[in-house]
């Protein structure tokens, strides 16, 4: 079974989110990264760009396919992960750790309550997506 | 379409080995086992075996078994000695291309041809219209094949036969057997690197996979999936029938006038190619490398200054060179090499300059 901690929440896209104080760190899954297998490439907002939820705010290339990140929240980008151009398999080997994506300045605080728990999202995986 | 996909005999070891199993062209392969560019690279340091079972085999035997091949076949088969193989193209009469394949001259009227697993039944129909007088029998369905490929595949191959292998040259062959399985032994390959691949009984592909798994272990071996194939073939800028070439693409425009053999005499295909080559082709498949990482892939259009001038028909992120690499169809005042060119990425026209190929130096024993 994928690894999915408890203390996140999730996206039936395979994006998780972390409260750090007022913001958000936003990522794929363990089970994205594994679906996508090696990552070669992440292209990322910049910094002050806005983002809506559901909407797609960069895009994540492996050696056989190219998926569109989906913004869990909407808000601002307030930061952007500065070493994933240059290590891309950090999405792979650490995908809740080092290969983090954004941070988002939320806009609506009340969007955190519509995402997964992480049961919620271990569910959604067993049924097979 | 809804036929079932078919498997080959290695089918449940992949699925046992862990595997991610997916559609190609009919069959469903290993895409891979622990990841593509682990893959890769084992290729290029130590030694991996592909499962290629799901590539077509014909005999074709007799006293008009020549002239048909020299017929359907743009490269001269007259020129291959029993025991040599030969790359090849088969050509529609319009100068497109039917398949690319290998001609193994078996014995003196007998050869074998190998084809691309998706084109096997387009090619049985076409080589036996257009091929008539000789004899032709399809063995895919009882012909396994493995490729061994990487700098220890000599010594892995060498160390399981009971035949010199070592004594095999580049795009030879010999017959001989390998784990008690009589084999035809080819020195050929489509990564790059030095290696075999290996003909067998259907039945008895299994029991020769576990045999070079085991006595691999010592040389570092794994099995490799179709992800890493593609990669490797694609860091060598070996064309790959429906990405690179296929029905509407000449050989001149795809870098492949080195098989075409006019003077062998007439040929499917001949005039056509031969008004290109005095015409000079429009077009020409040329090797990109990306100034980002981003991934051109197949479709993608090419720009100039603003205008589309072509088309990526491949395109990946290479694990040996450690860049993004394609091969596109581009104009040809745009192919020479060090034209700075755009991909069309999402939208957004991306730095590409045309290079020189093969994008990795190739190891193959010449």
């Amino acid at each position: 079974m994928a690894n999915v901690p408890a203390e996140l929440r999730y996206t039936k896209d395979h994006e998780w989110a972390k409260p750090e104080g007022k913001r958000y760190r936003i990522g794929i899954t363990a089970y994205a990264q594994e679906q996508l297998g090696d990552v070669v490439f992440v292209e990322l907002p910049k910094v002050g760009s806005k983002v809506t939820a559901k909407q797609s705010f960069g895009v994540v290339e492996s050696v056989k396919a190219v998926s569109d990140l989906f913004a869990p929240l909407s808000g601002e980008i307030v930061e952007v992960n500065a070493e994933l151009p240059n290590a891309p398999q950090a999405v792979n080997e650490d995908p809740y750790g080092k290969g983090w994506m954004v941070v988002i300045a939320p806009a609506k605080a009340d969007e955190w309550n519509e995402l997964l728990t992480a049961a919620q999202y271990e569910q959604f995986l067993s049924e097979g997506h | 379409m809804n036929t079932p996909l078919k498997r080959t005999p290695l089918y449940a070891a992949h699925v046992k080995a862990g595997a991610r199993m997916v559609e190609f062209g009919g069959w469903e392969m290993p895409v891979q086992y622990s990841g593509i560019i682990e893959e890769h690279r084992r290729v290029r340091a130590t030694v991996g075996l592909f499962d290629v079972s799901h590539m077509g085999e014909f005999e074709v035997e007799g006293p008009a078994a020549l002239a048909a091949l020299q017929t359907l076949t743009t490269n001269d088969v007259a020129a291959l000695e029993i025991g040599q193989v030969q790359y090849s193209l088969l050509a529609y009469p319009e100068g497109g291309l039917v398949d690319d394949l290998t001609v193994y001259r078996l014995a003196a009227d007998r050869y074998m041809v190998t084809v691309n697993a998706s084109n096997i039944d387009k090619d049985w129909a076409w080589v036996t219209a257009h091929g008539a007088g000789a004899r032709w029998r399809d063995i895919s369905g009882e012909t396994g094949l493995i490729a061994v490929q990487g700098p220890r595949a000599e010594d892995l191959v060498a160390g399981l036969a009971d035949v010199d292998a070592r004594a095999i040259a580049y795009y030879h062959f010999a017959r001989g057997k390998i784990a008690s399985v009589p084999t035809l032994i080819s020195r050929t390959g489509y990564t790059g690197e030095d290696g075999f691949e290996l003909y067998l009984p259907w039945g008895d592909t299994e029991p020769v996979w576990d045999a070079l798994l085991d006595a691999g272990r010592a040389h570092d071996v794994g099995p490799i999936g179709l992800g890493a194939r593609d990669t490797l073939r694609l860091e060598m800028r070996y064309a790959l029938y429906g990405n690179d070439i296929d029905q509407t693409t000449n050989p001149l425009e795809a870098g492949l006038g080195w098989v075409v053999k006019p003077a062998k005499g007439d040929f499917i295909g001949k005039p056509a190619i031969e008004r290109v080559r005095a015409e000079g082709p429009k077009r020409k498949l040329v090797g990109l490398e990306m100034a980002d990482r981003s991934v051109a892939r197949h479709g993608y259009p090419v720009v100039r200054d603003g205008r589309r001038i072509g088309e990526v028909t491949s395109g990946t992120f290479g694990p040996s060179v450690e860049k993004s690499i394609a091969m596109a169809y581009v104009e040809t005042p745009a192919s020479a090499i060090g034209t700075e060119l755009g991909v069309e990425i999402r939208g957004q026209a991306r730095s590409a300059r045309v290079v020189k190929t093969p994008f990795h130096p190739s190891r193959v024993k010449k």
